[in-house]
């Protein structure tokens, strides 16, 4: 008989290979889904796996897509950390689209003297101010009322969204646009600057990794950001230390909510351009797979949002160059997350055979 | 007043699905686990009824299909969570969002497709009445399901035995333990029967209420129905009242709409979600009424032999 | 020569490095009444478990009435005829008495058949038990008499009871001593687990004693004393303390007319509580747990900033109101009774503990200085001796007695002025127990003001100058430990103090036990 016994110790080996395992199994299932579909294991793997890396271009595009990914996970991290179940990125994200490129509107109807660089701190403070409005609501809700955060954020998305919907359907519609729901395209001066001439890949990434700098700060060398790692795990021992759970919550939410914002405010300002109903590529929900996958470390974080990019960037190649529905990169997201779960019990655990007796 | 009664027959019809879940959802939680990836068994689960109403021509090996793919998708979320103690919130989201690529990717083939019609349901006799023969009695059969099942899990829960052990496995699966009862496989039946009742909304919207299938056409309605199991602080027959409000909601926004009120259509959608949240904080305010009510156990790691 | 009803012989049982039973042999007669002796942590729990089958032996057999058996679940044990009360009861707190017994039966029987057999069987041994209560709404005491009418019920060959009496009352000990004898008189053999020697030589007629999961000898405590008992228990005399003559200084710790209601339908409500403790004095609450010394502590410690701001004073001042982190900083420091998360957090290390109280090592904008904050660590574990691997290791790898010893010296480093701890030898060996109340002893010539919560009245007896009592949420007047009896304090647990005050406090002589 098979049983599960616990360590004394957690495993540090089993905490690296873990991450590893889950993505050999991840590997393993698509290629049998590539057959069971009848297309060639072996391309579509290469597909997925080697061409998103595949020359410069490749690598900027990536790190293009990994942006959002990493400055929303970042936040999520936090979160998660402090036990605050955070699940409406996707909503901030979509809030801070809108407020971004809402700015960008203005600017756009009414032309101020600025340049790209100039303009980039103002949209950044506007996504963040979006999405940290949005959040601010959820932490609201729990803090007056208990409300719980889980359903309350995910309501909210559904919220954003037909806001959204509303808006590019009407007051913000193009009159230029043939009826299409979008907004006007936004000025040149709105974009995001770029880092490399050709490329798509703009100031949003270097943004990126600071903020996952100041977040490893924070989180491990700060006395802030011990206090909101003891709420999660031991409410009783913040209590006790007297550690305000009331200032986890809203430093949590807020500062996730903003991140996502700005995440959204980058994507719709820089390679869109306008305002759509598919401003997000459901970016707050791969962010959440992302912050398990990267165990809620910001390097974890970073290095998960390349893999994950990866994989979006994968998905739509398998769609345009062999004829796989996209939906399957969702697929292999979440068999990765299911993967990595049951492959990080055995840090905590160890299997022992036990002859019957 | 014949409006009035179609509005009271489409709300009965419209809240079947989120009550067939909530309370699938109600005996899982009862014995402690909180499966938040209901919104994707039932996603998955509507895909697959779809599919077998598409090829079998017939709705009840539908909902056979949906109610078995829901409780297989909810053993796999049982055994990571009750075996291998995986974090109940992460395993549950991975679920959720599994369960949305998946259908996604399985049900490419059936966007755009149509199903045969079952044909008008109604009780004979019992149909002519004036005003409750609309209201009421031209159901689809899984509309008075639903309210069976609502009796039936408050029967099970407050007046067997089986049931009493379940609501002790909830409020304390150590003593349940130390007291020699299988606290995982009593955990991973209520976790199954959960996914069964998921599985069935989920084939009844596919292949009854819209009867199509579309990405994510589940809608939050899988997160509205965890909702409803706190705002019916975990009883059957508040669930049953509190699915036919949200569906009165929903069904009371379309008829606006229909009457030409002027409001753009994306507001009036978002009511059941703002209702949500409303019901949530409504019933969250008394933080002592939750306790007294919740099954003390819910959502926390169980490990025997500790 | 009669078959023994129960016989152990080399049960061995492992848990990942540690070997918590070590060819362990017991025997039990019929009818007799058999104590398991040792301290916290020899192993008494882990045989217990083997025997009711909630946990399977590495090696061993055990044998019932003559035959060999496997005992593979609770339910097979309860068939063969074992029960046990478990110390931490399996009860169900939303559910009724009736109930809660019905789901430790395993015969189908109906509940109406349920209730009349409590009925019956309070009657028979005189114990008062309603079948229709919640559980919820019951005392520890009459939670701990559920578990024995449940046991009881079952008709058992053989009853095992777990440390019965850290919740009860000397009174309600010596009814539960009444029930036991009357139930050996039918044939039922009683295994006794206690650490606590005066009952084993009250009650029982052999001894087993375990000492780190071995056996160590066994004996009839009607031929041993309390000394004997010790020295077999623990290998060595009992370490003595020193006291020194004291001499109580300012009132820095003050209570004041403290009412709180209940949190929950589970707490108990505090009514008008009233206390004072002075610098240089150790002040003792006793009482049987669940009387609102959680609430209290809670209360004082400012986990529970509820009650008006007048109702506590440090100093003169109002801290009412104020939350643990500001009592803090005026030098209230508190141990409180839960260890892993509560007076530490499992899966941080020793050294990150220490920021839960302690913030010497902190910088400007809260920036941690790892290296400061590390050799803090390592001065407490140096100093009060804590067995780790260093101010790294996860605060969950310690064995109970070093975190407790690492929280206490945490506590005591910090130079309070004002000290508060809740059972602060619970589970803890000898020596480490010995060592925690010797340095309290310490603390409290050099000047600080001590105010200990315990449930071991040995220890309260031992170390405190003055004692209070707590019962159903209220608080009696204080007596000098000197002129206080077990019998005195008995009464008080029950309620029944002298409601007007003035009760004289005469000075501790200074005098060693």
């Amino acid at each position: 008989m098979i049983r599960l016994e616990a360590r004394p110790s957690p495993s540090r080996l089993a905490g690296i290979l873990s991450p590893v395992i889950a993505l050999v199994i991840t590997v393993g299932v698509a290629a049998v889904l590539f057959l069971v579909l009848g297309k060639d294991p072996m391309r579509g793997l290469s597909v997925f796996l080697v061409t998103p890396w595949n020359g410069v271009r490749a690598l900027t595009e990536l790190g293009l897509k990994a942006t959002p990914l990493i400055l929303c996970s970042l936040g999520l991290a936090l979160c998660f950390r402090s036990n605050v179940w955070n699940i409406g990125a996707e909503g901030q994200f979509l809030i801070g689209g809108i407020f971004g490129g809402g700015l960008a509107l203005l600017v756009t109807v009414h032309p101020v003297a600025l340049d790209r660089w100039g303009f980039f701190p103002l949209l950044v403070l506007a996504g963040a101010l979006g999405g940290a409005l949005w959040a601010a609501v959820v932490a609201l809700l729990r803090d007056r009322f208990n409300a719980n955060e889980i359903l309350v954020s995910l309501m909210m998305v559904y919220v954003a969204d037909l806001l959204l919907s509303w808006l590019v359907f009407g007051p913000w519609r193009d009159p230029k646009g043939f009826n299409f729901p979008q907004t006007m395209s936004f000025a040149a001066a709105t974009g995001v600057p770029r880092l490399v001439p050709g490329m798509r890949l703009n100031l949003g990434f270097p943004l990126a990794l600071l903020v996952a700098v100041a977040t490893w700060l924070f989180l491990f060398r700060t006395y802030r950001g011990m206090q909101l790692q003891v709420g999660g795990p031991a409410p009783r021992a913040a209590r006790y230390a007297g550690f305000s759970s009331r200032a986890a919550l809203w430093i949590s939410l807020l500062v996730s909510g903003g991140l996502a914002g700005i995440a959204g405010a980058l994507e719709v300002a820089g390679p869109m351009g306008q305002l759509t109903p598919y401003v997000s590529n459901g970016y707050g929900f791969t962010a959440i797979i992302v912050a398990f996958v990267g165990r809620l470390h910001p390097l974890g974080c970073v290095l998960s949002s390349v893999l994950l990019a990866m994989f979006v960037i994968g998905g739509e190649l398998a769609q345009s160059r062999i004829g796989l529905p996209a939906a399957l990169t969702g697929v292999f997201q979440g068999v990765l997350l299911f993967s990595l779960l049951a492959c990080d019990t055995f840090i905590q655990f160890r299997l022992r055979w036990r002859a019957r007796a | 007043m014949n409006q009035v009664a179609l509005l009271l027959a489409a709300t009965l019809g419209a809240g079947t699905p989120l009550a067939i879940g909530s309370l699938g959802l109600l005996v899982n939680e009862r014995s402690g686990v909180l499966n938040l990836g209901a919104e994707g068994v039932m996603l998955v689960s509507a895909v697959t009824g779809f599919a077998a109403a598409y090829h079998s021509g017939n709705e009840w090996i539908a909902f056979l299909a949906g109610a078995a793919a829901g409780a297989a998708l909810a053993a796999v979320f049982g055994w990571l969570v009750i075996w291998l103690n995986t974090n109940q919130y992460a395993t549950g989201l991975a679920v959720s969002l599994f369960g949305a690529g998946f259908s996604a990717f399985v049900g490419t083939g059936y966007v755009g497709r149509k199903l045969e019609s079952g044909g008008e349901h109604s009780v004979p006799l019992l149909r002519d009445l004036p005003f409750v023969g609309t209201a009421l009695f031209r159901q689809h059969p899984m509309v008075y399901l639903a309210m069976a099942l609502a009796g039936a899990a408050a029967f099970f829960l407050y007046r067997t035995r089986a049931g009493l052990v379940l609501r002790s496995v909830g409020e304390s699966p150590e003593s349940a333990h130390a007291l020699g009862y299988p606290v995982r496989r009593i955990r991973l039946a209520a976790v199954m029967v959960g996914g069964a009742l998921c599985g069935l909304s989920g084939a009844y919207l596919s292949v009854v209420y819209a009867p199509l299938w579309v990405e994510g056409m589940v809608a939050g309605r899988g997160w509205i129905a965890l909702a409803l199991t706190v705002f019916a602080t975990w009883r059957p027959a508040r669930v049953l009242l509190g699915a036919y409000l949200f569906g009165g909601v929903t069904m009371l926004q379309l008829h606006l709409q229909a009457q030409g009120v002027q409001l753009p259509p994306q507001f009036m959608s978002m009511t059941p979600y703002v209702a949500t949240i409303v019901v949530l904080v409504l019933i969250s305010r008394n933080p002592l009424w939750i306790r007294v009510n919740m099954p003390a156990s819910l959502g926390k790691p169980f490990f025997p032999g500790s | 020569m009669t078959t023994p009803r129960l016989q152990l012989a080399h049960v061995t049982k492992r848990f990942a490095s540690l070997v918590a039973n070590d060819d362990v042999a017991l025997t039990v007669e019929p009818g007799e009444i058999h104590a398991v002796l040792g301290e916290n942590g020899a192993g008494k729990s882990t045989l217990m478990k083997v025997i009711y089958g909630a946990l399977r032996p590495d090696a061993g057999e055990v044998y019932w009435n003559g035959t060999r058996v496997e005992v593979r679940s609770p339910h097979e044990a309860r068939t063969l005829g074992i029960a046990m009360v478990f110390q931490h009861f399996s009860l169900f707190e939303t559910l009724t008495v009736a109930e809660n017994v019905w789901l430790g039966l395993s015969r189908q029987v109906s509940l109406q058949t349920v209730r009349e057999g409590i009925e019956a069987k309070a009657r028979d041994y005189g114990l008062t038990l309603e079948p229709e209560r919640p559980v919820h709404t019951l005392s520890v005491g009459e939670r701990q008499r559920v578990e024995i009418v449940r046991a009881l019920l079952t008709d058992p060959q053989l009853l095992i009871l777990d440390e019965p009496t850290s919740v009860l009352t000397p009174q309600a000990v010596e009814k539960l001593f009444a029930t036991l004898r009357q139930l050996a008189k039918t044939g039922c053999s009683i295994l006794y687990i206690s650490h606590k020697l005066d009952e084993i030589l009250a009650l029982c007629q052999r001894c087993t004693v375990l000492r780190a999961g071995k056996v160590v000898g066994t004996c009839h405590p009607k031929e041993e004393t309390t000394a004997s008992l010790s020295r077999l228990m623990i290998g060595a005399e009992p370490p003595r303390l020193q006291h020194r003559e004291r001499r109580p200084g300012e009132q820095v710790l003050q209570v004041v007319d403290l009412s709180l209601p209940k949190i929950d339908r589970f707490g108990v409500a505090l009514e008008n509580v009233a206390l004072e403790v002075h610098q240089g004095e150790i002040v003792g609450i006793a009482g049987v747990s669940g009387n609102g010394q959680q609430e209290l502590l809670a209360a004082l410690s400012g986990e529970d900033p509820r009650c008006r701001e007048e109702a506590v004073l440090l100093f003169g001042r109002s801290v009412g109101r104020l939350d643990a982190a500001r009592r803090r900083q005026l030098g209230l420091h508190f141990v409180p009774e839960e260890r892993l998360g509560r007076g530490a957090v499992p899966g941080l290390s020793l050294a990150q503990n220490l920021l839960l109280t302690r913030t010497e090592a902190l910088r400007a904008l809260g920036w941690i200085d790892r290296s400061a904050l590390r050799r803090q660590a390592e001065a407490i574990i140096g100093r009060f001796t804590v067995k780790a691997t260093g101010a790294g290791a996860p605060a969950k790898s310690l064995s109970g007695g070093n975190l407790q010893k690492y929280i206490v010296g945490r506590e005591i480093d910090a130079v309070p002025k004002v000290l508060i701890l809740a059972q602060p030898t619970w589970g803890v060996d000898v020596g480490a127990a010995a060592q925690i109340r010797g340095e309290l002893l310490a603390l409290r010539d050099a000047g600080c003001a001590v105010l200990m919560v315990s449930e071991e009245l040995d220890e309260l007896f031992e170390v405190t100058d003055r004692l209070y009592v707590m019962a159903k949420g209220r608080l009696s007047p204080s007596v000098a430990t000197a002129a206080a009896s077990v019998e005195l304090i008995g009464e008080w647990m029950s309620g029944l103090w002298p409601k007007s005050p003035e009760i004289p406090l005469l000075e501790k002589t200074g005098a060693t036990p």
